[in-house]
């Protein structure tokens, strides 16, 4: 079974890039399970979400505590938030920043970075980055396609709107493959 | 089988529709929220033939309800906590009256304090109201428990309404697979609701009437029977969705790695699939560890809990709920309570535990610690407790 945990606030969709990257690896051929940190949200406020990836059926309900993988949305929330606690050697975190990461990474841990706000504002309009960072999070990880991924986003937006998120999720998606195989 | 991936809360609502019931009644209140949104929008978009009555409170929800079934209606309604704690009367009136329905609690802590978060205090509560009560493990369950629950409920043996339980956010907020069952599989499992009594014009009945002391006690009687009639209800209407679709409900408990187990788990809900994985690891470390998850609390099945433990050498009980001054200086939880009534004159022990309270979470190594504890004979106490904040 894999793990992934991701951070980010209030509004910026991390509930939805669980359920979405879940029902990707769903169509995928595994079993998943999504759910939130269930909190009280607000608009800002540090939040989490999860995904659970495996071949048999999952029956473990406890939150993630040792993730194989981290997506991170707000690089600003390493000051915050343990985002890398628990992370496995051999572990890929993914950080939405367009600087290098200088917070202590544990031993072991793959730090892939990408602007994913800059993505989103030139193809979405919107600083909303969670396409993009799925998109980053089927290149960097394999856990889900790309064409799992476009038929999630086509199935939950509609008309122009998804179109609109699967070009977010493919120029991020080419970006991370480059950014994966160069480092 | 045909699995889909949606919410927890979405699976219920769909399952909901599939039931075909004639009225939806119902408050929203988180966790459950989602159940009721969708189920709105079911009807609003035709899918489903039935009157969504908008109300403005919990024990108006219920009362429409009971306004329905008794004029020979299936109705549905779904709540949790404080909101189901506003149909107190109602649900006493609903199994009183012998007016069969399904009910969804999204199982959430009882205020005050305040919380919005898990655990099984609020149906518990209502444990002696006269309804039947399911706690299912998973979300594929929670939807099943749906169709066997109109079956069980308007069965003209039992008549008596069914709350399926399911642990809010834990399930309801949860992305997971279920097999939803197409409309005709539905249809042919759970044949249209046939009244026993109801309220007609052209043949007037009273239903809810005044009982004096000389004929109150039988009605409580008569209640008590029909919860026991429903033991056999459920093993059939359980037997045969195992016969239709795969998926065996005939037992009013599973019993998990039980065959020579030396400690025995017993919970109910959603922590048993976390007690299930802690289980595999302590078996491969050569623990003797077992579950029996009660799957129908009530009617409670106390000769199955009887069969399914006599071997065992210790028992721990897994709570989310208190009883609140029970137990002298030591803590009892419900399920505790009825499974040392249900073992009495044994002299196996079982010692219990207050766990995952208001939303906090339970890990692997928790269960392995409430195992480590039963095996010192350290229990019938609070599980966790945060000593530095008392």
């Amino acid at each position: 079974m894999q793990e992934l945990r991701i951070h980010g606030r209030g509004g910026q969709g991390s509930v939805t890039a669980a359920e979405l990257i879940a029902v990707a690896a769903f169509e995928g051929g595994k079993y998943v399970q999504a759910f939130p940190a269930f909190g009280v949200e607000r608009r800002g406020a540090p939040v989490q979400a999860f995904v659970r990836f495996s071949d048999r059926p999952i029956r473990l309900r406890s939150q993630v505590y040792t993730p194989d993988f981290v997506i991170v949305q707000d690089s600003s929330l390493i000051q915050d938030v343990d985002v890398f606690k628990g992370m496995r050697p051999g572990g890929i975190a993914i950080i939405n920043t367009e600087r290098p990461i200088e917070h202590a990474i544990p031993e072991g841990v793959r730090i892939l970075t990408i602007d994913a706000t800059t993505i989103a504002l030139e193809t979405l309009g919107l600083p909303i980055t969670n396409t993009a960072l799925m998109g980053a999070f089927a290149a960097a990880t394999g856990m889900i396609s790309f064409e799992t991924l476009s038929d999630a986003l086509r199935h939950r937006f509609t008309g122009s709107l998804a179109e609109k998120n699967i070009g977010t999720a493919r120029r991020a998606f080419d970006e991370m493959k480059a950014t994966a195989e160069a480092a | 089988m045909a699995l889909e991936i949606m919410e927890g809360s979405i699976a219920i609502a769909q399952a909901v529709r599939r039931c075909r019931p004639k009225v939806v009644a119902a408050y929203p209140i988180t966790p459950q929220t989602h159940i009721v949104e969708s189920l709105a929008e079911i009807v609003a978009n035709d899918e489903l033939d039935a009157d969504y009555i908008t109300v403005e409170s919990e024990f108006s929800a219920l009362s429409a309800c009971v306004g329905a079934v008794a004029s020979g209606a299936r109705a549905y309604s779904a709540t949790t906590s404080q909101g189901l704690a506003l149909m107190f009367e109602v649900c006493f009136n609903m199994a009183g009256m012998r007016l069969p329905i399904v009910m969804t609690i999204a199982n959430r802590a009882m205020g005050a304090p305040l919380s919005i978060w898990n655990d099984q205090q609020d149906s518990i509560s209502l444990r002696d109201a006269g309804w039947l009560q399911f706690y299912a493990e998973n979300n594929q369950e929670a939807v099943d428990l749906h169709y066997i629950g109109y079956r069980v409920a308007e069965d003209h043996r039992v008549l008596l309404p069914v709350m399926v339980c399911f642990d809010g956010f834990i399930l309801s907020h949860t992305y997971e697979p279920v097999d939803m069952l197409g409309q005709e599989e539905v249809d042919d499992y759970l044949p249209p609701f046939v009244p026993k009594y109801r309220l007609d014009a052209a043949a007037p009945v009273s239903m809810g009437m005044y009982a004096t002391p000389d004929y109150y006690l039988e009605f409580r009687y008569e209640n008590d029977l029909a919860q026991k009639r429903a033991i056999d209800v459920v093993r059939e209407a359980g037997q045969e969705f195992g016969e239709r679709f795969g998926r065996d409900y005939s037992a009013l408990i599973e019993s998990y790695r039980m065959e020579d187990a030396e400690t025995a788990i017993v919970a109910m809900g959603s922590i048993c699939g976390t007690t299930k994985d802690a289980i595999d690891e302590m078996r491969s470390e050569g623990k003797k560890v077992g579950l029996v998850r009660i799957r129908c609390f009530r009617p409670f099945p106390a000769e199955d809990l009887r069969a399914a433990l006599g071997h065992v050498s210790r028992i721990a009980v897994l709570d989310k709920n208190v009883s609140l001054g029970a137990g002298g200086t030591t803590a009892r939880g419900a399920v505790g309570l009825e499974v040392r009534d249900a073992l009495y004159g044994s002299s196996i022990p079982v010692l219990d535990y207050i766990i995952a309270l208001g939303g906090r979470d339970v890990r692997i190594d928790d269960i392995k610690d409430v195992v480590a504890a039963c095996e010192a004979g350290d229990g019938d106490r609070f599980f966790g407790l945060r000593t530095e904040v008392l």
